[in-house]
């Protein structure tokens, strides 16, 4: 039997709330993946807001995460892997109106993406960056990632990862993200009340979502299947108000997550600065100044 | 095609100021880059002169998120540009290969000076033709033009410009650090062609972003911003852009993405030539290194050798028909002359059952003064 000759029920079918605005034949995650998540609630909150295609864009690297953007009934580019921050602060940039919305992997955003992480937090460029944390690099087959915990038995660590992982949390803090947060991929409430709040942001607003992956993470470290991962990261989870970012511990030795909101901060954005800078240029006299000192 | 005017006038500047002021006129608005010389000082005028013409430069992290961003602001609807030298351009070796399948329009800067590796930084070079046609991974076609003046430097900006507007890619504009650096004369003319890319051709809700309607076999661009939603990816993907992992996708799409540049090449091809008419020695050379090659064939004409001359212009895609016609119009010989350990001149070579190819090859920072070239030609004729 081929393919075409299966019987396949259209997913406009299957009534989705959401048809609108996703492209359901895209989503190509393993079932229970909380990816698939993610992206219903990011889509939930943009429609809520009444938002149309024409006022958002989406990024991703590459990756299973990398794979969401397809999802997105928008425009939506699936880049390089590690290159999604710079692309999408390229599109910020060029249409300041937009609302630009980067959602990534761990090993993507932090390891071959990481300086373009640190320095769009810096910059306090005005992008809502969503990292899908499921502690390993899905989509290669189980690797290693900056996140993986010490000990942890990945393809690459079959004796035990020796490398300290990143906590993202104070690293999104510590490079100047405007909002930071960390939830758990199965509270979408929560995760939709952050969302909102990053769209409303006028400057680098950070998520890290955890989102286990039982294929590859599960597997190697005998966590058991989707819902029995879930249910161990549920036990971890501690949900903080008002906690500073360098208390936000990840440890699932000491099976302690600390989950909140950590950095909620009102700064001016990088396009805004940027704008600054043209009514300056175009002030004849300092350009006039600039010339002298030449 | 627009056509835009401007003041007339006569500017002495340098090769690497013309390039970005050539940038600014072709409509970038858009500059994103990372220090190298001998191409920053590209940077350093963009950051002043962008912001007087509501334009965004901004100095990323390295090449890997200069290039990425450009694209970026390309599909923002922006005319974006880049600037660097050999090392960096290494680092934008895999996203030229995504503007490649997104089929972004951008302009990329290669200022080239010695390598490899840190090189010569501050020294010229040539070495770098092969780095701008097959820098990324895959099989693809691109778009590199040659600059040999400072007006050049001004002019194939723009061109360059168009070209990427009207064929969706990156362009590469290959220059070197003494053109970069070096003043001459640059008339800014009145009345420019500027061109922008084609637009979607159908409605919002019968678009895909990879349907080419004409025989360019260029799709209408929707940016983002509008009523358009459309999904654009690295991977093999069909005209809807679903990534496609069958070998019948591969080659439908890799075949229309090289052949939409190859079967431009009339129009994209661009050299300067001279005596090709009677010509049975042909001296080919391209860039700063081209500028001695004038004189050299006024003289050796001046002594009876029939000697002619071709400067090429633009480099890739290789003008096969200019070598066929060089051929049909009857020269044994084609010398070709690059500051290179032979790069060009293997492309030449593949025309070796129309005439000999012999070469002045050298790995050098300095272009060949018409006085060597002179002598090599002596011992050719
Ligand atoms: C330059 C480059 N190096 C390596 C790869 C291979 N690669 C694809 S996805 C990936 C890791 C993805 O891990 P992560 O970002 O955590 O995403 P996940 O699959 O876990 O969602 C790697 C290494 C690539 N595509 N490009
Ligand atoms: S491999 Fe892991 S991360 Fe990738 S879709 Fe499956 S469960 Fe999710
Ligand atoms: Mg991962």
């Amino acid at each position: 039997m081929s393919p075409s000759d299966q019987i396949s029920i259209p997913p406009e079918a299957l009534g989705h709330p959401l048809i609108d605005m996703l492209n359901l034949h895209r989503f190509i995650f393993c079932p229970g993946c909380l990816i698939g998540t993610v992206i219903t609630s990011i889509t939930s909150c943009l429609k809520e807001r009444g938002l149309t295609s024409k006022d958002y864009a989406i990024v991703s690297g590459i990756g299973c995460t990398g794979r969401s953007s397809g999802c997105f009934k928008a425009p939506a580019f699936h880049t390089t892997h590690g290159r999604a921050i710079p692309f999408a602060t390229g599109i910020k940039l060029a249409n300041p109106k937009l609302k630009v919305i980067v959602l990534s992997g761990d090993g993507d955003l932090f390891a071959i993406g990481g300086n373009h992480f640190i320095h769009a937090a810096r910059r306090n460029a005005e992008i809502t960056v969503l990292c899908i944390n499921n502690n390993i690099y899905g989509m290669t087959g189980g690797q290693v990632a900056p996140t993986s915990q010490i000990g942890d038995i990945t393809s690459t660590t079959p004796y035990g990862n020796v490398e300290p992982p990143f906590n993202l949390v104070s690293l999104a803090a510590a490079a100047g993200a405007t909002y930071v947060a960390r939830w758990p991929g199965y509270d979408t409430l929560r995760l939709q009340k952050s969302i909102f709040k990053c769209i409303d942001n006028q400057g680098f607003s950070f998520i890290e979502v955890l989102a286990p992956c039982f294929v590859q993470y599960g597997s190697k470290n005998r966590l058991g299947d989707a819902v029995e991962m879930l249910e161990w990261l549920k036990k971890q989870v501690r949900i903080k108000v008002d906690w500073p970012p360098h208390q936000a511990t990840f440890d699932f030795k000491k099976g302690i997550i600390i989950c909140g909101e950590f950095v909620e901060e009102e700064q001016e954005g990088f396009s805004k600065k940027i704008e600054q800078l043209r009514i300056k240029a175009q002030n004849k006299k300092i350009d006039k100044l600039i010339k002298d000192s030449e | 095609m627009s056509k835009a005017r401007f003041q007339e006038k006569r500017i002495l500047t340098t090769g690497n100021y013309a390039c970005a002021e050539g940038a600014i006129t072709a409509g970038c608005l858009y500059f994103a880059g990372y220090p190298i010389t001998p191409s920053s000082e590209i940077a350093a005028y963009m950051s002043r002169r962008l912001p007087q013409v509501n334009g965004t430069f901004i100095q990323m992290e390295d090449e890997l998120a200069s290039i990425t961003s450009c694209f970026g602001a390309s599909y923002a609807g922006m005319k974006a540009m880049t600037a660097t030298s050999g090392p960096g351009f290494s680092l934008m070796a895999e996203s030229i290969g995504l503007g490649v399948m997104l089929e972004a329009p951008a302009v990329i800067v290669t200022i080239m000076r010695g390598g490899p590796s840190t090189g010569q930084p501050t020294n010229a070079s040539q070495s770098d033709v092969y780095q701008t046609r097959y820098a990324s991974h895959g099989d693809y076609e691109i778009i590199v033009l040659a600059p040999s003046t400072v007006q050049e430097m001004y002019d194939l900006t723009i061109r360059a410009f168009n070209l990427s507007e009207k064929y969706r890619i990156p362009v590469i504009v290959a220059s070197d650090g003494i053109l970069g650096q070096m003043m001459e004369v640059v008339n800014i003319h009145s009345n420019i062609e500027l061109v922008e890319r084609k637009k979607p051709q159908v409605p919002p809700e019968k678009y895909k972003p990879f349907e080419a309607f004409d025989d360019d076999l260029v799709p209408g661009m929707a940016i983002a911003g509008t009523n358009y939603s459309f999904y654009v990816t690295g991977l093999t993907h069909d005209i809807e852009g679903n990534p496609e992992m069958t070998p019948e996708a591969a080659e439908v799409l890799i075949k229309r993405l090289c052949e939409k540049i190859r079967k431009a090449r009339p129009q994209i091809n661009d050299w300067e030539e001279k005596h090709l008419d009677d010509a049975n020695i042909v001296i080919l050379a391209y860039g700063i290194n081209a500028r001695g090659v004038p004189e050299v064939v006024e003289q050796a004409r001046q002594k009876g050798y029939k000697v002619g001359l071709v400067r090429l212009k633009s480099l890739w895609p290789f003008p096969d028909e200019l070598m066929e016609r060089i051929g049909q119009m009857g020269a044994s010989k084609v010398i070709v002359c690059e500051m290179n350990n032979g790069m060009i001149i293997r492309e030449v070579q593949r025309f070796r059952h129309l005439f000999m190819v012999s070469g002045i090859t050298i790995p050098t920072t300095i272009p060949f003064s018409p006085k060597f070239i002179y002598e090599k030609l002596m011992k050719e004729v």
